[in-house]
């Protein structure tokens, strides 16, 4: 029981490893919260699926650095993401832009759901019409039976009865 | 008619799905070389120890056809290339330049190239991926080709094989000279 409240007492009070080092950070706070903005929008080009923010790759690093400088430089947030596009290109931008080339990533599901949507409300409606039109009864009874569905009803009803 | 429309989400499906499809085939550690047929990117880096050359500028590219190498002494890959630079160099077919990468000890890097050969024309120290970045550099090795008026024109990833040089980077360079 102790040890078990010791291992839960821990795992709360861990705190999230940083990979920026206290080396690294600009001294002014508000330059320093809008390089860790920027740094988590980009993407660690050698880790692929980690922002720089977050990546313990030394080339992560030298980026969060340069990201910084330009910061201290006088770039806008929006100038140091643009700087990091037009070197690795989109690629380095953790969330994809809306542009030409990713409409069909950005709209693609919605336009499917869409025509999901389109599809389920047809078939009710086309329900919907054949219940009226057989009086009540749902579409397979309106279908009046063949001969051989009859013949067999009528053999089935005598198994029944006798 | 009515019936076909029940399949056109499968329809959109299919599609987004081919695009995902696509997708697999891509390697993501190969980027785009945003800088094709751009300017190189100023940069202007001190030499490394054991060189008598003044560094590597963006500005020594002026005036002649170049490979631009971007190599470390802890970069397996680049052992690899490495022998065919060397007999670049010995043809004295095209002037290569270093820029020596992310070097933990500054000596390592003059210590490699001293102990395997040196096929570098001017090379540059880049500790701190300042020069790395800018040409959107992943890893190494990675080189450029960048003509007389300093417009990059190729980049290639990886080690340079025989194959690449005869099948693209020889022809780009003597297309490029003609010019």
């Amino acid at each position: 029981m102790k040890t078990l409240l010791v291992t839960l007492l821990m795992a709360l009070t861990a705190l999230p490893v940083l990979a920026v080092e206290p080396s690294e950070m600009l001294k002014d706070p508000a330059k320093e919260a809008r390089a860790r903005e920027v740094s988590i929008a980009l993407r660690c080009v050698v880790c692929q699926n980690q922002s720089i923010d977050d990546s313990n790759a030394q080339l992560a690093r030298d980026m969060r650095i340069l990201v910084r400088e330009r910061i201290e430089a006088g770039d806008s947030n929006q100038e140091v993401l643009d700087y990091m596009v037009s070197r690795y290109g989109d690629f380095v931008l953790l969330e994809p832009p809306v542009k030409g080339t990713t409409y069909a990533l950005w709209f693609g599901p919605l336009v499917i759901v869409g025509l999901g949507v389109v599809a389920v409300v047809a078939f009710y409606r086309r329900r919907l019409r054949a219940v009226a039109a057989g009086g009540g009864g749902t579409q397979a009874a309106s279908v009046p039976l063949s001969d051989d569905e009859e013949k067999r009803l009528a053999a089935l009803m005598e198994d029944a009865e006798s | 008619m009515r019936r076909l429309m029940y399949f056109l989400p499968l329809v959109g499906l299919l599609i987004l799905g081919g695009f995902f499809l696509k997708g697999f085939e891509l390697n993501p550690r190969e980027l785009p070389n945003m800088l094709q047929g751009k300017q190189v990117p100023d940069f202007d880096l001190k030499p490394i120890k054991g060189r008598d050359d003044k560094g590597f500028s963006s500005k020594d590219l002026q005036g002649d056809v170049s490979l631009v190498n971007i190599f470390g002494s802890w970069c397996v890959a680049c052992q690899v290339e490495h022998p065919f630079l060397m007999a670049v160099k010995e043809r004295n077919l095209v002037p290569i330049h270093g820029i020596d990468w992310r070097e933990q000890d500054p000596d390592a890097g003059p210590e490699w190239l001293r102990k395997s050969g040196d096929p570098y024309t001017l090379v540059g120290d880049d500790p701190l991926s300042k020069a790395a970045i800018a040409f959107g550099v992943t890893g190494a090795p990675e080189t450029f080709l960048v003509d007389a008026d300093t417009v990059v024109r190729y980049k290639h990833i990886g080690p340079i094989t025989p194959e690449v040089w005869k099948e693209t980077l020889w022809p780009l360079i003597q297309e490029l000279r003609k010019q």
